[in-house]
């Protein structure tokens, strides 16, 4: 495994340009439309956005399990020297689990309820890793430690579990292979508080120590802020800003980052503190608005933001997809205010 | 609370909600699980006792399986309890019938906790509004003017534009407005609300917690928030019970709570509550691993096996509530 290293540098995944579109009817619609970002070796990266801004969709794409009627239209994978979104199916299933996993939504569903979760464990080990049932049998063990199992719960069916303890598993059968990217897609999302923190924190701590990466798809900045090293923001199929954690905290830079900050509540924060909501709804992809898609919510549109954005990196590492992100820190001052989201333009 | 609070009912009207020992315990499994040693009863709620003052809002916050749900629905008889009592507004709603259950319901109402579910598909909003003002025999010619005003109320702009339509051509911040509007719309004095928020995204949340405590203040309502989001409680109630496997462990001001958790559970609970702030503690949080099951809590105090100050005492003597400055706390540490 390679050490981490925060550079966009010769990254492990970049994804330039990348469509998946879906087909409902006769219509095409475009969940995700041109969307580029770099994904740093031994890094954990937030994918964060509302329902359907198209992280989900771009997660999976990055493993090609999409849905039937959705198509890779175009843009780059670029994982290892291979562009995922153009090699042969063959090829991309050998790369599955052995050097990009996926943790699914709810790992409920993840399991398989009639088999055990040795099982489990044994068919990736074995039919994808190559190992034999003895070598299975001690990596199996070997990856409950390392989760927080007992390994003598390796023959309990994932019924057995508890919500926490199934998530555990899940992200034992993600790090099988001791693969270089694990994609996880909201993994803690419907966890109680208490047990997505002990979650959280067992993924940071084995992913600093296996040096791998991983991609956090989540609608939750909370949980993003807490072990991601960077963030993808996405609004409405399209990557709004990207670059490090600290950036995005203390220099957003596209106004909808700047809204998100002022809408939920923060238990640091004054107690008085007033949340301030983006009126409106992200726009219904099937017909997007003409130019930039968050301006019919943004209180700075001008008449130019009819016209599609330019990708302005404001900083080294921090491109913002906004007509007006050369104005960011202006327009940051003027986004604290509570008046200024009264009124969208 | 304490044995006194039947009497403080009728000296002090200043309390709309008296619960004091509520429980509420299923029946579960059965015979089989009987033969394995598995309990047959879970305790969703297990002697709670507490006052809510008119006008007050009141956080119910715990992890699920808490039984934060159970104890609002025990609040509304939407359950009936198996043990204590529950006054509102002086009145044991256990005895409620006919056309005295018809008055209480139109007084306390539930807020539901997912838009999309809690409205009839196939219900023009009109409809799914005129359904209380129909069952409270308001007569027709008035009901269309209540209607608008509960969805101005709302703030939904120009309400008579949704009245044709259906819940599909809704936003879902529309939509739990539209919720919020059809509990409101009887005027109750008190309202229940369950997880109102948690199926919204989080920029159109904000927008809806601000309707809320905005109709709250407006109509004085009492109101019960019921969350596992301490930040959330915190920005709509200024007092909060914590609750865990049927009990309570701790009751107070909300700004207390947050600030300095006594309870072993509440720190840990507040600890754990991820903030937008790069520089937050990583540190181990102070609670062991593992999950609450409701069907086997430990002896005594329900929390102990997961307590990182737990001692001989916890497993033998259920703590009961003490009051610690401007607070209750169940913890023989107090």
């Amino acid at each position: 495994m390679s050490e981490p290293l925060l550079s966009v540098r010769d990254p492990l995944l970049s994804v330039r340009d990348l469509r998946v579109s879906y087909q409902v009817g006769r219509n095409f619609v475009h969940a995700v439309d041109g969307a580029s970002f770099d994904i740093p070796r031994g890094s954990i990266t937030g994918l964060v956005g509302e329902s359907g801004c198209g992280k989900t969709t771009i997660a999976r794409a990055l493993t090609r399990v999409i849905a039937e009627n959705a198509a890779i239209t175009g843009g780059q994978i670029l994982f290892d020297g291979k562009d995922l979104a153009k090699i042969p199916e063959k090829e991309m299933n050998a790369l599955r689990w052995r050097d990009i996993a996926f943790i699914p939504q709810s790992a409920m569903n993840s399991l398989d309820p009639v088999y055990t979760v040795e099982y489990q464990l044994d068919e990736v080990l074995r039919r994808r890793g190559g190992l034999n049932r003895k070598q299975s049998r001690a990596r199996s063990e070997e990856l409950f430690e390392m989760v927080g199992i007992d390994a003598n719960r390796l023959n309990d069916y994932p019924h057995q579990f508890s919500g926490g303890m199934r998530q555990r598993v899940a992200i034992a059968l993600a790090l099988a292979l001791d693969p270089k990217l694990i994609i996880a897609d909201e993994p803690v999302t419907a966890l109680d508080v208490i047990v997505q923190r002990q979650i959280l924190d067992q993924l940071k701590e084995l992913q600093t120590r296996l040096g791998v990466s991983v991609i956090l798809v989540t609608h939750d900045i909370s949980v993003v802020a807490y072990i991601c090293d960077r963030t993808v923001v996405m609004y409405a199929g399209k990557v709004a800003e990207s670059g490090t954690m600290q950036a995005a905290l203390t220099a957003p830079s596209h106004p909808y980052t700047m809204g998100l900050r002022n809408a939920f509540p923060d238990l640091q924060g004054a107690a008085s503190g007033i949340l301030t909501p983006i009126e409106g709804a992200p726009p219904n992809l099937a017909s997007p608005p003409a130019g930039c898609r968050f301006k019919p919510r943004c209180p700075f549109a001008l008449d130019i933001c009819g016209t599609e954005p330019p990708v302005i990196e404001v900083a080294p590492d921090h491109p913002v997809l906004c007509h007006r992100a050369h104005e960011s820190a202006a327009l940051r001052i003027e986004s604290a205010k509570t008046e200024t989201w009264m009124a969208p333009a | 609370m304490n044995p006194a609070t039947e009497k403080t009912v009728t000296k002090k009207p200043a309390v709309l909600v008296s619960v004091f020992d509520a429980k509420l315990h299923y029946a579960v499994g059965g015979a089989f699980a009987a033969m394995r040693g598995k309990s047959t009863v879970v305790k969703a709620v297990d002697g709670v006792s507490f006052d809510i003052r008119r006008g007050e809002s009141v956080g119910l916050l715990g992890e699920s399986g808490c039984g934060k749900t159970s104890m609002g629905r025990l609040l509304l008889k939407l359950e009936e309890k198996t043990g204590g009592t529950i006054h509102f507004d002086g009145e044991e709603i256990g005895a409620v019938r006919g056309s005295g259950l018809k008055k209480f319901r139109s007084k306390a109402q539930l807020i539901f906790q997912n838009p999309f579910d809690a409205i009839n598909p196939r219900f023009t909003i009109r409809r799914t509004l005129s359904e209380p003002l129909e069952n409270a025999a308001i007569p027709r010619r008035e009901r269309e003017g209540r209607i608008i005003t509960a969805l101005e109320l709302v703030k939904l702009p120009e309400p008579a534009q949704f009245l044709d339509r259906y819940p599909h051509q809704l936003s879902g911040g529309q939509l739990q407005r539209v919720v919020m509007a059809r509990a409101l719309i009887l005027q109750p004095e008190f309202v229940v609300a369950d997880e109102p928020v948690s199926m919204l995204d989080v920029s159109v949340r904000a927008g809806v917690l601000n309707v809320f405590r905005d109709v709250r203040d407006r109509l004085g309502l009492t109101a019960i928030y019921i969350s596992h989001d301490l930040a959330l409680v915190r920005y709509v109630c200024e007092r909060t019970i914590v609750m865990y496997l049927g009990r309570i462990m701790e009751d107070g001001p909300t700004e207390d709570i947050v600030r300095e958790p006594l309870h072993p559970y509440t720190k840990a609970l507040v600890a754990a509550v991820p903030v937008p702030n790069p520089d937050q503690s990583h540190d181990p949080l102070p609670i062991g691993r593992g999950a609450p099951d409701p069907r086997n809590p430990p002896s005594g105090c329900v929390f102990r096996d997961r307590c990182p100050a737990a001692h001989a005492r916890c497993a033998s003597e259920i703590p009961l509530p003490k009051p610690v400055g401007t607070r209750t706390v169940a913890c023989h540490l107090y």
